[in-house]
């Protein structure tokens, strides 16, 4: 019996892994070119390991550049996936029911790149084993960055194994069990809210960083997640459905535009609030938020982006409150969405926490061509993994693709 | 998709996706996988190829090291002797590696007078000398701020002056370098505990078991932590070689260092490098237990002030107005 289920199981990696190389021109076309991203990328970091972290544009007055704000970012984005979960097991919305593996797949991918971003930045990347409990030191509860590990490495779990039971009880055709997931679902919404609120604190805890120490940042953050995440799915969605057997209804899209469009406004309203207390109260405390709005003696190097960001987002605002209903709008509300979010709650929330240092230099921080190059890398191979687990779950679902009967396999549906 | 590029490619019927993944490899498949795999393999090759300039690879026993606090004597001596191989080999100097423990009874404090610094750097460079800290890319413990008269508003220091001679008119100079926090931020930080206060107050860094994450430098509020961006760089004779583990051996690339009131200087009952190198006796150091050491008596009797004191992080580094 045992050995029957290994097999079958076995069989079906197999089987995976022969469907993975086999898909269409466009399918050949966009892993390839992925691929050679992360090629390139990988050519990159082991410039970086060779030389060390010199090769990138960091400092000791910036010592965190794009690969902790991307990571920062994409935190948010696999966190997102509640925003499906929550209306789907909680409100039991259909039309997002039947999308929310799609939702949980995501955050697989983007856990994984946030780890890939955390690695990259290790100065010692060969020591990785101290960070893990029971083999190295865990300053645990201390440290926020060990509860981040705990958090991070739990979620990526919990939905490994939500999409993996779901996926592979659909592939037996049989009929999944609750019990084996249902627990799993509602702990990791808790455990979503987690991920970014514990990613928050992470900054929030450094008294020496006045423009981190504050506590509006965490609840900023579920704003700006809530916002990128669904903005990307709406994206997403509709490129799946449109390569893809899989159907997606427009209700599940609109369901998500107004969840974008809520968050967004939060966001932005969190956002004038830091604003005020800013520059109404205009402390010394104030330099950093002038240094990345405005510029400081001089130095000026964030004000085009973090305007571009404000203004990105504030027509997204704009679009979604409108009520425009049709797609495309909706499409180009959510690209200025996800672009302003990147920026802000990348490099627009962490170069201006180090500038000026505590002890009042200000130091541009540029990010080198490796660098960037290693970023892009980073993000296609979350783009390489989620088309990947895309191209394996869509025929799954629809049962295309199904573990090998008695009775000879019936052909594929035209 | 897929089923559409089945139609395209192959006329003969319709495969099911069940024919797709079971049927057993063909030759021209074997081929395909082939090529594919020799194209992947070269690929790798090229994206890896940096690695082979790497120089000094890591050994097993390095790798495997355990945590300071984990070693029995044997071990740490067996450490220390690898690790003078190591500088040896890389540096071409003979190092004298020891690991000297806290002292029963000893609290550093370190005082520095205000009133009196003119700003010459012979701290800095004193400090380098000893401390073996890279010269390039140039990594410094002690930043002099050039102040305005009247003010303390750090962002109006000049970090980089250089005139022809100190002290210039209308200014005064603080150098800032750790202040050794009693409560200090950055050990709390650190996700393995590479860095920790020792009983006699100061903080040090176990290079060999950070990860290099430069959380620490992030939760530093007196900006005194330094990474090492590359291998350090020294000219040979200038390497200072009575070295500490957890002080100023030199340092491996990708680690955080900084100060440690030269805890190999200190922990003999000498002064660090920056007391001894100060020309106008500005800089004070020692044993705050004592009551008959001249740190106590300042601490007692001089309008003494912490810098960012509203941190709250206790430093055991504090300035003094006195002519």
């Amino acid at each position: 019996m045992m050995i029957d289920v290994l097999r079958d199981y076995l069989l079906f990696i197999l089987r995976a892994v022969r469907l993975s190389f086999h898909g269409s021109r466009i399918y050949y076309t966009w892993m390839g070119l992925l691929t050679l991203l992360c090629v390139v990328a990988l050519h990159s970091y082991a410039r970086q390991i060779a030389t060390g972290l010199a090769l990138t544009g960091m400092t000791d007055q910036v010592s965190w550049g794009v690969y902790i704000a991307n990571f920062t970012f994409v935190v948010g984005l696999a966190a997102a996936a509640v925003m499906l979960v929550i209306p789907a097991y909680i409100y039991k919305n259909e039309d997002l029911h039947n999308v929310v593996i799609l939702g949980e797949l995501l955050a697989i991918a983007a856990i994984i790149m946030c780890l890939l971003f955390v690695t990259v930045d290790l100065g010692r990347p060969d020591r990785f084993w101290h960070l893990m409990p029971g083999f190295g030191e865990f300053n645990f509860p201390y440290s926020l960055l060990a509860w981040d590990v705990v958090v991070l490495w739990g979620y990526l779990l919990l939905n490994m194994h939500i999409c993996g039971y779901l996926l592979y009880a659909k592939y037996c055709g049989l009929e999944p069990k609750p019990m084996m997931y249902l627990p799993f679902v509602f702990i990791a919404i808790f455990w979503a809210i987690c991920i970014h609120t514990v990613t928050a604190f992470l900054y929030v805890g450094l008294v020496g960083r006045p423009f981190w120490n504050t506590a509006i940042v965490a609840p900023r953050f579920i704003g700006s997640a809530f916002t990128a995440g669904p903005a990307l799915m709406i994206i997403v969605f509709q490129v799946i459905r449109r390569y893809s057997r899989f159907h997606i209804r427009d209700e599940a899209l609109q369901m998500l535009r107004q969840i974008v469009t809520v968050a967004l406004l939060f966001n932005l309203f969190l956002f004038g609030c830091e604003l005020f207390k800013e520059f109404y109260s205009d402390s010394v405390h104030t330099s950093a938020a002038r240094y990345l709005l405005f510029g400081l003696h001089g130095h000026a190097m964030l004000v085009p982006w973090i305007w571009s960001a404000i203004a990105a987002e504030v027509a997204a605002a704009l679009i979604l409150i409108l009520g425009a209903r049709r797609i495309a709008l909706l499409n180009i509300a959510c690209v200025l969405a996800f672009v302003g979010i990147w920026i802000e709650k990348g490099l627009g929330l962490i170069v201006p926490g180090f500038l000026p240092t505590p002890l009042g230099e200000i130091v541009e921080y540029f990010p080198t061509l490796d660098e960037t190059l290693i970023c892009i890398g980073v993000w296609a191979f979350g783009l390489l993994l989620y088309s990947w687990m895309i191209h394996l779950s869509v025929p799954i679902l629809s049962g295309d693709f199904r573990r090998a009967q008695e009775k000879p396999a019936c052909p594929m549906p035209e | 998709m897929s089923n559409q590029h089945e139609k395209k490619t192959r006329g003969a019927g319709i495969r099911t996706l069940d024919q797709i993944t079971d049927a057993p490899l063909d030759r021209r498949s074997f081929i395909k996988i082939g090529t594919a795999a020799a194209a992947g393999a070269a690929a790798l090759g090229w994206a890896l190829s940096p690695l082979l300039d790497a120089e000094g690879s890591i050994t097993i026993d390095e790798f495997l090291q355990r945590h300071y606090e984990r070693l029995n004597a044997d071990e740490m001596q067996a450490i220390l002797r690898r690790i003078e191989d190591d500088i040896s080999a890389r540096y071409g100097v003979q190092a004298n590696l020891s690991d000297p423990k806290p002292l029963p009874g000893v609290e550093y404090a370190y005082a520095l007078n205000i009133g009196r610094c003119i700003g010459c750097r012979r701290c800095v460079e004193a400090c380098m000398r000893e401390n073996n800290t890279s010269r390039d890319p140039e990594i410094q413990y002690i930043r002099v701020l050039e102040m305005e008269k009247g003010s303390l508003d750090l962002e109006k220091s000049d970090h980089y002056y250089d005139p022809e001679t100190v002290p210039q008119k209308d200014t005064y100079y603080m150098p800032v370098q750790c202040h050794q926090c009693s409560k200090a931020p950055c050990t709390k930080v650190c996700p393995v505990n590479a860095t920790w206060q020792e009983p006699d107050g100061i903080i040090v860094v176990d290079y060999n078991w950070c990860i290099g994450c430069r959380y620490c430098m992030a939760a530093c509020p007196y900006w005194a932590r330094r990474f090492n961006y590359t291998t350090p760089l020294i000219p040979v004779g200038e390497i200072t070689t009575d070295m500490t583990y957890l002080g100023n051996r030199i340092r491996p690339r990708g680690v955080v260092e900084k100060c440690t009131f030269c805890l190999g200087r200190v922990r003999r009952g000498l002064n660090p490098a920056c007391v001894e190198a100060c020309p106008t006796g500005s800089r004070v150091f020692g044993n705050v237990l004592d009551p008959g050491s001249p740190i106590n008596y300042i601490l007692r009797e001089k309008r003494v002030y912490i810098l960012k004191e509203d941190a709250g992080t206790i430093p055991r580094f504090y300035y003094f107005f006195d002519k």
